[in-house]
């Protein structure tokens, strides 16, 4: 079995939800702290 | 009794108190740290996850059973590490606002709860992908994988509570009920970290330790890049979110003073 789709698939949902997340709270903060 | 017209604090000779917690934890002092602070721990956490994961990925060599899969080890840890690690900090925040009543300790077991529960998440959805190559499946109702399911359903009765109790009590208010949640959740932690031991589990049992690892150190490295990477990435998510908590409460409560204002004058 080849593991590095399943790799790349951790990888990428990690980097999405750490990124949503970031972009989530920096808005947040911005808009609260104007 | 008579008192001094001189403050004898003034004096040098007068010994200085010692800054208490609650002086520690003034919001104004919060923000005089936590905004340099924020930029410093996101930016340092970010590189250090970079290098750690382009480490993790290119300069190790796979496991002998595992194979490449072992890779996913150097996200899939750190997550499952912040998710029990951000219960551990809500409980202990909300013991502190329990018993010193202080709002700061609240403020921050709030900014806490998405972060932890979106890394809660993320472990369940990385070690669901590590087990298919691995186990063959993608869940198992075992002790470790469920136990961790339960933790991030408390997560989001936590963030439930805080809502209700914001909705009951204005924005920041309250926060009693939510707390005694937060200390109560914390039975979860070490079912969730003996788990391996007491049950009979396809997870693998304890293999990191602070001084001894199971796992060789040449694929071990790139993980301690990763797991104080995340971790600084989530001190400054939380601190963000502890700034935007507490600019919302300033907000809120001139709002509430412009219309007490409006309703006396009327």
């Amino acid at each position: 079995m080849n593991h590095w789709p399943f790799i790349i698939a951790a990888y990428g949902l990690t980097a999405a939800g750490s990124v949503a997340l970031a972009a989530w709270s920096y808005i947040a903060m911005r808009r609260a702290e104007k | 009794m008579a008192r001094s017209l001189v403050d004898s604090r003034a004096d040098p000779a007068y010994p200085r108190p010692v800054p208490s917690l609650h002086a520690l934890a003034n919001p104004a002092r919060f923000l005089a740290i936590a905004r340099p602070l924020t930029p410093v721990l996101f930016w340092a956490g970010v590189a250090l996850i970079l290098f750690g994961g382009w480490a993790g990925l290119t300069q190790t060599p796979p496991d002998y059973l595992q194979k490449d899969s072992v890779r996913i080890l150097y996200i899939h840890v750190p997550t499952a590490w912040l998710g029990m690690g951000g219960w551990s900090s809500i409980a202990l925040s909300s013991l502190v606002f329990l018993v010193w009543r202080h709002p700061l300790a609240m403020i921050a077991a709030r900014a806490i709860a998405a972060p932890g529960a979106t890394f809660a998440a993320l472990c369940l959805a990385t070690g669901s992908i590590w087990g298919r190559p691995t186990w063959g499946t993608w869940w198992q109702w075992d002790g470790r994988l469920t136990s961790m399911l339960l933790l991030f359903f408390v997560y989001l009765g936590f963030i439930a509570l805080v809502r209700a109790e914001d909705e009951r009590a204005g924005f920041g208010g309250g926060g009693r009920i939510a707390a005694l949640y937060g200390v109560a959740g914390s039975v979860l932690l070490p079912i969730i970290r003996y788990s391996v031991i007491w049950w009979n589990t396809l997870h693998q049992g304890q293999s990191i330790g602070l001084t001894k690892s199971t796992i060789d150190p040449a694929i071990l490295w790139p993980l301690w890049f990763t797991l104080s990477g995340f971790t600084l990435f989530f001190a400054g998510i939380v601190l963000m979110r502890m700034r935007t908590i507490l600019a919302r409460g300033k907000a809120e409560a001139r709002l509430r003073r412009r219309a007490h204002h409006v309703e006396v004058t009327a």
